[in-house]
């Protein structure tokens, strides 16, 4: 039996532009993934927990307002400290190159920056993204 | 004892997690987990919220989990949104209106897409069920879209079933008036700020009193509820109401397990075996082949799909 | 009340007119068009050609007229960018109030004419620095603010007397006022000189920004309470800005933009008008805040329905009587949206060509974005560019020799009825859902955008429409050759120790008085600006103000749609 992929997207944090998460969201859904989408306003806490509960394959965040730094590394921090690391992170938005290298460093595995088509988001997840296993 | 089943008798998100997704994706493994897990069941009380999309299910459902926690019961979540007939996909966006509660201990939510399945839940919503029951929740709320005949699924499932509407939906109450008599144990008129809300109460009334025969022979007679989930209000009525259909159904029946009435049992091991049947004989029709050779054939114009069928089945 | 064309022309030109087409008809056999089909970035479809037979209809007094005549298509002032020009005005925020500081006097030192601030994430939630939910996000996209201590260095050195300040703030729009005010009047300013705008348009924040506090209902009454007092004591401040900017980044069309932002206003305007105040007393001061997007022609038939549209309806369906309450004042800023990461020294360009749409539009004030807003705040270097943009065009290129020079144009005048009409269709319906409010609660204008949005991505995946840089002449490997402006991640410490300070050293038994006191304004039917401005001059913080409001109203959460 084929297992279906499960992706998450979030906005972690104070900042509320969701166009781009919302239309990946429905791209997502287009290409036949089940998307658990959490809405604005989430803390690096609730989305890690979230994940967990949705058991998702990948979380996809999303950052337009500079805080990326914080929020992005406060998530694969929490995964790692409930032993959930074997979630895929990756993000897009507003994100300097100088950033995406810490970010990459510090584990989130692809940034799509402003300019990334649909179908190249969507087949990087096919590329790159598996279904959990025990 | 399976790893898994016991991690999820202790409460192991994770655990939980694993299990109802391997129910959904069809692991054969999981039937070990559940035939351990099962003894535990029986004690969780199923509320089914169903409706319209955009009447405030969701709303209503984080509202009912605030209060459900306050009295300190444990509630798990089910929220069911459709698969895309087109992509096979969805968006499963429930929880959106849920994620206060994320990080509660006593609340634990799952998003599932019904996959195809009509009717309005999953093919593996019981079994999600059953799993919650055994991890010890109090309440399971399963949150699902429905429209006239859909409902019919999750009154299978839930010991009540709460049906949610909003005023001026007009014609729409008189197109989900069919079989929503036969499954709301509860009504809710959510946004009773609206225009239109008498209107609605009213109506309402009126189909449950045309249903007079049931109650007269001493069955449950529904409640409406006003309410506006959004302000917080109402939800204590509703919680009064399910509480006494809760008392109704153990007084009429004596328990609320949910295998102890024959017709549901009987309703439940049907589904199963016509699942299991389905799945033998498709994986042995397509791993032969001989499932897409008989669709080419009646595509050809070669053979009607009746003789194909018997075909199929002389093997 | 005649066509501004003798209709004997349509007679006269049908021969040539003939002739032309079957001319056409053979070259385009052999020698196709580019597309099937111009369209604007909206997918507005565009003809070949314009004639007069496209504005044949047209009247001159009733459609047209005069700059600064009723209904205000060529502009809202008689002499226009000939009696003065539009106010440069380049928003500007980033790290604590003195970066800030530092930043407006570089501008104005530069010759921009307006102030205009930008806050950060926390602020513009109305969280305080110290919050939990604040982390990491201190003076990232904006300034800080958390005290008036912190506006009072905001605006240190500044003539806040001579120069009028916008404010690009919503749930606390009232509390950010508030200070300013405070500000003003501890520097000896009176309440009749201070000018300005606060943005404080919270419907479109439901719609489209997603900053959000409190329940949509709650919001208007505050966002009427800013309204009335303004009206009464600041007259020269402009209290709302009524926004189609983010709804038009959100991914709207422009028609889309045009129209929810009009509805917007006519909410607003229902809301002051039930308060109780008269409406040509508050509705000279309702301004308005557009977005320059790329496609050149079509913003500019947008600017001038705007002004069309909204001076018919101040007249016929307000019956508004002084003829201050007909003209749409608005600001510009060019589109965010439209910028790329990629090759980011086209931005540049983008943003001229934006900044000149707007400009042949009529704003009053405008904001050209920097080529570096794709990748982080702007530099000096990349704002000073932005504002040059806008001086070179006022002062070089002649086109503030004469108002609305586009004017009689058969494109511009039938692509300006064209966007009149569709967004008439869209406020009607509006106003079928029952008003904005209604039509919010139901989901459709953020369900509209969401498509609208949605729609342009498959188009751009599609090369149906071209973003250079993006889907054609790209760059492989390109290396970003800007530097990029980093705020110090120190500077949130340094903020929170600020709060701690001021909280020990101001005297908390009167702030709690004055918490009180603005808890009893909420609840009651009690204006809140009097006793905000109490508040905080007292120095409580802007979240312990906004966290009444939360208790007095209740949150509002986002309900996801997508």
């Amino acid at each position: 039996m084929k297992r279906k992929l499960r992706l998450m997207v979030a906005k972690p944090g104070l900042d509320g532009h969701d166009r781009g998460a919302r239309i990946i969201a429905r791209a997502y859904r287009d290409a036949g993934y089940e998307v658990v989408y959490t809405g604005l306003h989430q803390t690096p806490e609730e989305i890690v927990e979230a994940a967990i509960q949705e058991d998702v394959d990948m979380i996809g965040l999303s950052s337009l307002a500079g805080a990326h730094k914080y929020l992005f590394l406060r998530v694969i921090e929490l995964l790692k400290e409930k032993d959930a690391d074997d979630i895929v992170v990756c993000g897009g938005g507003i994100i300097p190159d100088e950033d995406i290298m810490i970010l990459k460093q510090a584990g989130v595995k692809e940034i799509f920056t402003p300019g990334t088509t649909l179908d190249e988001i969507v087949k990087w997840v096919e590329d790159n993204i598996h279904p959990r296993i025990d | 004892m399976n790893e898994l089943a016991k991690k999820v008798l202790a409460g192991d998100v994770r655990s939980v997690a694993r299990v109802i997704r391997n129910i959904d994706d069809g692991i054969p493994s999981v039937k070990d987990v559940l035939i351990d897990l099962y003894p535990h069941t029986g004690r969780a009380y199923v509320i089914g919220i169903t409706g319209a999309p955009g009447v405030g299910k969701s709303t209503l459902v984080d509202q009912m989990i605030a209060h459900l926690r306050k009295k300190n019961k444990t509630v798990g979540v089910l929220a069911v949104d459709p698969t895309s007939p087109f992509s096979g996909g969805a968006i499963l966006g429930d929880r959106i209106r849920m994620q206060r509660h994320s990080l509660d201990e006593g609340v634990y939510i799952r998003s599932m897409a019904t996959r195809g399945h009509f009717g309005g839940l999953t093919q593996s919503t019981r079994t999600a069920i059953d799993v919650l029951d055994a991890m010890g929740k109090d309440y399971i709320l399963v949150e699902t879209v429905g429209v006239g005949q859909d409902e019919v699924d999750i009154v299978k499932n839930a010991h009540t079933t709460v049906i949610v509407v909003i005023p001026g939906m007009g014609d729409d109450i008189q197109a989900i008036k069919a079989g929503i008599l036969e499954v709301g144990d509860i009504f809710v008129i959510n946004k009773s700020d609206r225009e239109g809300s008498d209107k609605t109460l009213g109506d309402l009334k009126l189909m449950i009193a045309m249903d007079q025969k049931k109650h007269d022979e001493g069955g449950w007679k529904p409640e409406i509820i006003k309410a506006q989930a959004v302000f917080d209000k109402g939800i204590d009525d509703l919680l009064v109401e399910i509480d006494n259909h809760r008392d109704f159904i153990i007084k009429a029946k004596g328990d609320i397990h949910p295998r102890r009435q024959p017709k549901k049992v009987r309703e439940e091991l049907i589904e199963m075996i016509k699942i299991q049947i389905m799945t033998q004989i498709m994986n042995k029709l397509t791993r032969t082949g001989k499932f897409e050779k008989a669709v080419a054939m009646i595509v050809k114009g070669e053979i009607d799909p009746y003789t194909a069928c018997e075909d199929l089945f002389s093997d | 009340m005649a066509s501004i064309f003798n209709p004997k022309v349509f007679d006269d030109i049908k021969d040539s007119c003939l002739k032309w087409k079957n001319k056409l008809d053979k070259i385009l056999s052999s020698r196709p068009e580019r597309l099937d089909r111009f369209s604007t970035v909206s997918d507005q479809k565009v003809k070949r050609l314009y004639t007069p037979e496209d504005i044949k209809n047209l009247d001159f007094e009733k459609d047209i007229n005069f700059p600064g005549e009723f209904p205000f298509t060529r502009g809202v002032q008689p002499t226009m960018y000939r009696g003065r020009l539009w106010t440069m005005r380049m928003f500007a925020g980033l790290g604590t109030a003195q970066d800030t500081n530092e930043r407006f006097h570089l501008l104005v030192k530069e010759g921009q004419t307006g102030l205009s601030t930008a806050f950060d994430m926390p602020t513009l939630m109305g969280y305080d620095t110290d919050s939990p939910k604040a982390r990491g996000e201190c003076g990232k996209c904006g300034v800080a603010i958390d005290t008036l201590l912190d506006m009072e260095e905001l605006f240190h050195g500044l003539p806040i007397d001579k120069i009028t300040t916008s404010m690009t703030i919503n749930p606390p729009a009232s509390i950010i006022w508030a200070m300013y005010i405070a500000m003003a009047e501890k520097r000896g300013i009176d309440h009749k000189t201070i000018g300005g705008t606060i943005q404080n348009d919270m419907l479109k924040e439901f719609i489209a920004q997603k900053t959000f506090m409190c329940p949509p209902k709650a919001s208007v009454r505050i966002i009427t309470d800013t309204v009335e007092f303004g009206t009464k004591e600041i007259p020269r401040w402009n209290p709302i800005s009524i926004s189609g900017y983010h709804i038009r980044e959100a991914g709207s069309t422009a028609v889309q933009e045009l129209a929810f932002t009009l509805a917007d206003g006519i909410a607003y305007t229902e809301a002051a008008i039930q308060r109780g105040i008269d409406v040509d007393d508050f509705a000279p001061r309702l301004s308005y805040f557009f977005n320059s997007h790329v496609d050149f022609f079509e913003e500019i038939a947008k600017f001038r329905a705007a002004r069309r549209i909204w001076a018919n309806i101040m007249k016929n369906r307000f019956k508004a009587k002084n003829p201050r309450s007909l003209w749409l004042r608005f600001h510009t800023q060019t589109a965010g949206c439209s910028l790329t990461a990629q090759q980011p020294y086209n931005n540049i360009v983008r943003t001229t060509l934006q900044a000149l749409a707007a400009i042949l539009g009529g704003t009053q004030s405008l904001h050209t974005n920097s080529l570096d807003e794709v990748l982080s705040i702007p530099t000096e270097e990349a704002a000073m560019i932005a504002l040059r943009t806008q001086q070179i065009i006022a002062e070089e290129s002649g086109v503030t020799n004469t108002i609305d020079p586009l004017g009689g144009s058969y494109f511009i005048e039938s692509f300006t009825n064209k966007m009149e009409e569709e967004a008439l269709e869209i406020i009607h319906k509006i106003d079928d859902m029952g008003g904005m409010l209604a039509a919010i609660e139901k989901n459709y204008p953020q369900q509209a955008i969401a498509d609208s949005a949605y729609h342009f991505q498959k188009q751009l995946d599609a090369n149906q429409k071209i973003m250079v840089g993006i889907n054609k002449y790209i760059i492989d490997n390109e290396e970003i050759p800007v530097e990029v402006l980093e705020i110090d991640d120190a500077i949130e410490k340094l903020q929170i120790e600020k709060i701690n300070r001021i909280k020990t050293e101001r005297n908390n038994k009167r702030v709690k008085e004055c918490l009180e006191q603005v808890g009893d304004a909420c609840a009651g039917n009690k204006n809140v600006m009097e006793d905000l401005i109490l508040a905080v001059k007292e120095y409580t913080t802007l979240q312990e103000l906004c966290d009444v409001y939360r208790d007095a109203f209740g949150e509002y959460r986002d309900p996801g749609i997508y």
